[in-house]
């Protein structure tokens, strides 16, 4: 546990190993600014993470994602683990800005628990549905002892599948509504889910969005996992019960069909990735930034001098020299 | 990568509207904060444990029932036993409606500053980014 390049963040690393929520919410802040020490913090976190099984929930705006991980929550407490929620939310792109109000929806009486620990994100630019940070926010809960992780992605659209490389489980909420089986075929987001969620499920038309999931489903490749479709209103604490068991019975899954193993690879991958971006992408935009190449390669590809596949590579050699 | 001011926006106690918090709330975020919005009828204790967990720089708290005397004394006792510290890294803004002769007795609870109606939201933004306890991480 030595050179570590900030006492603050030495101190940071031990508090929340010792079981610190304070130390475990400044820790989350160090990491996703990126402020002096926050990668010697997060490689200890990583050495340390307990295996903590990761959920994720998706869904377009308004389907009542926030209202399903207050109930999830719940029902996960009830069977007696104790569970982190990052919950994302987009940022400005014009202001850097973001109101993040997930916790508005968390109405089931845990924001009192101590077996409860809950962190709001912003994207901060980043696309895919979730932050850039979100795997390294989940190592730390994972470090500080959490059974269960459960990450609520933005508002999804149809793309932003992120969240099927950093969680075990992807829940996918849908409601009544919003599409019809032309949209259930589609590429994207309803490829993602290991269990399908009808929310709303009083609302008419719901009985119908079921039927299309079934059939979208229906047409998989046989064997493997089979994705359950379940019904709930979340506000009224109907069907959580059920979709909690085929979290849990998905996560059994995983781990007797060794494909647990897999999701992890896949995840590692993820974070890799991003950090590999940071020291490349990063760099490169840095330095040309710094030296003024990047403003005059903006020229040239604004007044169509050139292409931008050759001045990335200008800008690459450039920053190898 | 610079650090972003983060804002919890609460609503203690009983009363039900909320519209000024939502206009403060915009005004954070049109100025690059990140806030955090609690919803209605929250516990000092809840909102206590909410600052904690974000981590905010900022705990505005909009008050239009007239017990800001009890909550928001109770929310700073409460906020420093969570944080496990005497000290109050945290700017405490209150708003809404508060007399006049209420202002002293916050202040002295630890409240740092209190916005009647018709302030202007640049001046809660100026004063906020003016007056953050502790350096942004």
């Amino acid at each position: 546990m030595t050179n570590l390049k900030t006492d603050a963040a030495y101190e940071l690393f031990e508090g929340l190993i010792r079981g610190s929520r304070p130390h475990l919410s400044r820790a989350i802040s160090y990491v996703e600014n990126g402020a002096p020490g926050a990668a010697e913090l997060l490689s200890h976190a990583y050495k340390a993470r307990k295996g903590a099984m990761l959920t994720g929930v998706t869904g377009s705006p308004g389907v009542g994602k926030s209202t399903l991980v207050d109930g999830i929550v719940s029902e996960l407490r009830k069977a007696g683990h104790t569970v982190g929620v990052i919950a994302v939310d987009p940022s400005s792109p014009f202001t850097g800005g973001a109101i993040l109000g997930d916790r508005v929806r968390m109405r089931q009486g845990h924001s009192l628990d101590q077996g409860v620990f809950f962190r709001s994100l912003a994207t901060r630019g980043h696309l895919g549905g979730l932050s850039r940070h979100t795997g390294d926010v989940v190592a730390l809960l994972d470090a500080f002892g959490f059974d269960h992780i459960v990450i609520e992605t933005v508002g999804a659209g149809q793309s932003e599948v992120d969240i099927m490389r950093y969680a075990h489980t992807v829940v996918v909420a849908l409601a009544p509504g919003l599409g019809d089986d032309m949209q259930a075929i589609k590429a994207g987001i309803l490829e993602i889910g290991d269990v399908f969620c009808v929310n709303k499920a009083d609302l008419p038309g719901a009985e119908r969005t079921r039927r299309d999931i079934e059939m979208m489903l229906a047409m998989r490749e046989p064997g493997g996992w089979t994705p359950p479709v379940v019904s709930s209103v979340a506000v009224a604490g109907k069907g959580l019960e059920g979709l909690v068991g085929e979290v849990l019975r998905h996560q059994t899954y995983l781990v007797s069909s060794g494909l647990l193993r897999e999701r992890n690879r896949g995840s590692s991958t993820a974070v890799l990735e991003e950090y590999l971006h940071l020291l490349t992408v990063g760099k490169v935009m840095e330095s040309a930034s710094r030296d003024g190449s990047l403003d005059a390669a903006l020229d040239d590809l604004v007044e169509g001098k050139s292409g931008p596949m050759e001045m990335a590579e200008r800008l690459l050699r450039r920053y190898r020299e | 990568m610079s650090g972003k001011i983060r804002v919890l926006v609460g609503k203690p106690g009983l009363d039900g509207h909320d519209r000024g918090a939502k206009v403060i709330a915009r005004a954070y975020r049109d100025a690059g904060m990140e806030v955090i919005y609690t919803g209605l009828h929250r516990t000092p204790e809840e909102l206590a444990r909410m600052a904690v967990e974000e981590d905010v720089d900022v705990v505005a708290l909009s008050i239009l029932s007239g017990a800001h005397g009890t909550l928001i004394p109770r929310f700073v006792d409460c906020f420093r036993k969570e944080k496990g510290t005497a000290q109050l890294d945290v700017l405490v803004l209150a708003g809404g409606i508060i007399p006049e002769e209420d202002i002293p007795a916050l202040k002295a609870a630890g409240v740092d500053e209190v916005f009647g109606p018709g302030t202007s939201t640049q001046v809660i933004v100026d004063f906020t980014r003016s007056h953050l306890k502790r350096p942004v991480a």
